[in-house]
């Protein structure tokens, strides 16, 4: 099949883009080397929709930053996500760094931040009593926020999908040769794709896919910097309320201390530059420094409480700038490369800006149908009893619970399986219904959620992974259930 | 709302022992709520014997163990209801719970007895660095797949944690034909018991490592190797002494932590040190009525223990409901110190007490040739040599309620390991 655009990359730019180009007339097509939407960068970040102070002022990063918070709202609203606006904190430590802060600040002006105050120690004590003692003041964005990339990742792209958007999954992009017709042909593990036009969304690979593509002058490396992170209990996810960042460096914007939208408490991140663009190890000095950080600016972090620790990799390249557009001497084939943080935030102007990029280029038509909602898979939690019992009545497997950490209905998981773009995975499951995600870290659920993966999908148990791939959770019959078949 | 003189919240060895205890003790209605599709619990995956030499006086199977008790429960016509969670636990007794064929409801209970076990700490929380793939699974996790679903995770396994389930794992997966290459202990001593490394490490040539802990894990997809190193008296691996085994599977056996969400948002109070409630000589939590018993008081190693503890669990909620218990507090502390972590009970009130209390307890450390003290007040009244005392054994003192009566006044029971 011929598609009119194909888009390298199911993470959250990939799928903010494929989302906005479903609004029109055109065959797109999403091509992912994992099995699944949001598996690479877009899973493992802070989950932080950033206020907009700390990109340089007349960026690109900082105006998609800015426009990305105000879309934040009404595109939550639409795809029935969580989203709080939290606020966040910058805090200093250091008195001789307290011109700092007026210096975010007013680069946060410029770059039209909202309602921003300078608090002093004491105004930023009373906001957020388990600040370091040494705090001497902060910078308050009362826009800044909490999200769950998951749920914005898969929410996007499950929309696209219902509005006529195609995902490929398992399918790794080789080459990409302009053909003697002028269309892109694209090689991939499961065959050839041709396209009009190509978005190069492909995260820490972007570099890769660009250069297949790009003039011998016109290279670009992107670096992973991983990026390690320690997720707490929901017992201590009030210890902050806001977002608690340090004053930025010249690595980045530090680690930070967070409640997540779901009620766990985040810290992270490092950073640290790797080659291995698949190298999400955490390593013990990852962890050890972050939790040395963090503590520099809120105290009693409770760190005994940690549930989970993981490492995410940013796409950095070496001018910490989004690189957004059509490449110099590949006609038709857009670059949406080094989307490093504020990348979460800014994914739905990415989305928007991509997206009017291509509708303009190709003179492209709206939909007469579009449909611009979903639902999620619904939580049950806050209903009554009786709404909860009427629930049950029509669809019992919302009364059999089988994560237990975070109280996950077999309902919930049939869900997540049969909704479009729907779960095949342990992981797969587990993000878009958090069964797995809590204290147990999946101990007590995942035999259960496998004997539902395996009756609603009919994979033999062998087949099951955690994430796709060879990631197989078990690998044959015990004895004595092979000696009983023969 | 449904009312019932004493709600059970788990059907494993504790709940299954405690409402046995409470219909002997007269209690006509009671509800035992179990969240898996058969009474029994964690003891249905224990396919291994070893268990009831204390009550029995012979060796059973876990399965065997659990239905000596079901067959009682059955007997006696104590209502259940399968595949039902708790969803809440009110200060006033009240219990929610939910099910398939049920629903959502609401049960007010006369007395409470908690008896929801334990789970396993997850590699999340022991903060193992390296990557993230399949093949790393709880032992009792792993156990599940092997021994009820009938599939295994790997072939060739490292085990991180000497507690028993991961013991009796090492010998289940080489059972298997799965080649244990060999477990890691973080501390200098096992946290299981003795008699499991000689049946399970020992007797299949597994190496056990002392003061070892995992400092890397490999594998993108599906682990294909993990780094073991030794550690230091603090816990901290020594560089230089990392070793490599190459493997598909990494078991962790790295302790149990009790299952106190409901009862914690019950408002019943917590030790920071068993992580379970803090309870009374009548197993009694700080709310009147609501009584733990089994592994969500404190971790045992042994369910004869667990049962001897969920019959008085039961025969006090039993007393509590026909208002035989004094509502008297219980105002002798049992103070646990000098390598000895912890007491279960915390508090002993003398007029409620049975003639003989046992107060169970582990030590912190191995202790060779030492004695357990017991002082009232500052008076030693007990002072009883053991060969050998290690975290991974439960201890026990008795304490007998004439001796405690000769003691007016008393304020303070003090246990301790004392070395002469």
């Amino acid at each position: 099949m011929l598609y009119d655009v194909i888009i390298i990359g199911a993470g959250v730019s990939g799928s903010a883009i494929a989302r906005e180009l479903s609004r029109y007339e055109a065959n797109v097509c999403v091509l992912e080397k994992c099995e699944d939407v949001c598996e690479g960068t877009s899973k493992a970040n802070s989950a932080i929709v950033h206020a907009g102070f700390d990109a340089p002022a007349g960026s690109l990063m900082a105006k998609l930053n800015v426009r990305g918070n105000e879309m934040m709202d009404d595109l939550c609203r639409d795809l029935d996500i969580p989203f709080k606006r939290n606020g966040s904190m910058v805090v200093c430590i250091h008195k001789e760094a307290l011109p700092g802060l007026q210096d975010l600040y007013d680069r946060g002006i410029k770059n039209g931040v909202k309602d921003m105050k300078i608090l002093s120690r004491e105004e930023a004590l009373e906001m957020e009593p388990n600040l370091s003692d040494n705090v001497e003041g902060a910078l308050y964005a009362p826009t800044g926020g909490i999200i769950c990339p998951f749920k914005l990742c898969i929410a996007m792209a499950e929309n696209a999908n219902v509005n006529g958007v195609d995902f490929r999954f398992n399918t790794k992009v080789e080459d990409i040769k302009k053909g003697e017709d002028g269309m892109w042909h694209i090689r991939t593990n499961n065959g050839e794709y041709v396209s009009r036009y190509v978005v190069n969304a492909a995260g820490v690979y972007s570099g890769v896919i660009h250069n297949m593509v790009s003039e011998d002058d016109d290279k670009i490396e992107i670096i992973p910097r991983r990026g390690d992170y320690c997720l707490l209990d929901k017992e201590v996810g009030t210890h902050v309320s806001h977002t608690i960042f340090p004053q930025p460096t010249n690595l980045g914007k530090g680690v930070l201390v967070s409640p997540t939208v779901h009620g766990n408490l985040i810290v992270g991140p490092t950073a640290i530059d790797i080659d291995d663009k698949e190298g999400t190890n955490t390593t013990a000095e990852g962890i050890n420094d972050l939790i040395a950080k963090a503590n520099d600016h809120v105290k009693n972090l409770p760190m005994r409480k940690v549930i989970t620790s993981f490492a995410g990799l940013r796409a950095h390249e070496a001018r910490h700038e989004f690189i957004i557009g059509e490449v110099k001497g590949a006609k038709h084939f857009i670059d949406c490369a080094a989307i490093e943080s504020p990348g979460l935030t800014s994914s739905p102007a990415i989305g928007e800006m991509v997206g009017n990029m291509l509708k303009d280029m190709m003179g492209l038509t709206p939909k007469a149908n579009w449909i611009s909602t979903r639902k999620d898979v619904m939580n049950p939690e806050n209903l009554s009893i009786e709404e909860r019992n009427e629930l049950i009545k029509k669809n019992p497997a919302y009364g059999n619970i089988i994560c237990r950490c975070e109280s996950i209905s077999e309902g919930e998981i049939l869900d997540a399986i049969h909704r479009p773009l729907g779960a095949r995975s342990l992981d797969g499951v587990k993000r878009r219904t958090r069964a797995g995600m809590g204290r147990c870290q999946a101990g007590f659920c995942s035999p259960k959620t496998m004997e539902i993966i395996h009756r609603e999908l009919g994979l033999e148990y062998e087949e099951i992974t955690k994430s796709g791939g060879r990631s197989n959770i078990v690998i044959e019959r015990t004895k004595n259930q092979k000696g009983g078949e023969q | 709302m449904m009312n019932y003189d004493i709600v059970i919240v788990g059907g494993g060895p504790a709940g299954l022992a405690a409402a046995v205890a409470a219909r002997n003790a007269g209690v006509d209605k009671i509800l035992i709520l179990e969240r898996d599709k058969e009474l029994g619990g964690i003891l249905n995956q224990c396919i291994h014997n070893g268990f009831g030499l204390h009550t029995f006086k012979e060796e059973l199977t876990g399965p065997e163990y659990a239905y000596r008790f079901i067959e009682k429960v059955l007997d006696a016509k104590i209502e259940y209801k399968l595949n039902t969670m708790v969803m809440d636990i009110s200060e006033d007794r009240v219990v929610t719970a939910m099910s398939r064929e049920d629903g959502m409801y609401q049960i007010k209970a006369g007395a409470v007895i908690l008896a929801m076990g334990c789970r396993e700490r997850p590699r999340g929380a022991l903060n193992i660095p390296g990557f993230r793939p399949a093949g790393i699974f709880s032992a009792g996790t792993a156990q599940r797949l092997v021994n009820i679903e009938g599939y295994m995770p790997g072939r060739e396994v490292v085990i991180l944690g000497s507690g028993d389930i991961g013991l009796i794992m090492a010998r289940r997966m080489t059972l298997e034909g799965a080649k244990v290459k060999v477990v890691a202990e973080l501390m200098p001593y096992s946290g299981g018991l003795k008699r499991n490394i000689v049946q399970c490490l020992d007797d299949f040539g597994i190496p056990l490592k002392l003061s070892h802990t995992v400092v890397d894990i490999e594998g993108k997809e599906k682990v294909t190797a993990v780094t073991i190193a030794e550690v230091d008296g603090k816990g901290k691996p020594i560089p230089g002494t990392e070793e490599r085994y190459t493997c598909d599977t990494l078991l962790l056996s790295c302790g149990l932590i009790p299952e106190n969400e409901l009862s914690r948002n019950a408002g019943v109070e917590m030790s920071p040190i068993t992580s379970g409630p803090i309870v009374n000589e009548s197993l009694e939590t700080n709310i009147p009525g609501v009584f733990a018993c089994g592994n969500v008081l404190h971790v045992h190693d042994l369910v004869d223990y667990v049962s001897e503890e969920a019959d008085r669990a039961g025969q006090n909620a039993a007393k509590f409901v026909k208002g035989q218990l004094s509502d008297a507090k219980s105002d002798v502390e049992i103070i646990a110190t000098e390598g000895a972590r912890y007491t279960v009970p915390s508090t002993i009130n003398i007029d409620r007490m049975d003639d003989k209390l046992t107060v169970r307890f582990r030590v912190g450390a191995v202790y060779k040739d030492s004695f357990v003290s017991v002082y009232f007040d500052d008076e030693r009244v007990m002072h009883n040599k053991k060969r050998i005392m290690a975290p991974g054994e439960m201890e026990q003192v008795i304490l007998l309620k004439d001796k405690l009566a000769e003691k007016p006044g008393l304020k303070k029971i003090t246990v301790k390991i004392e070395q002469e």
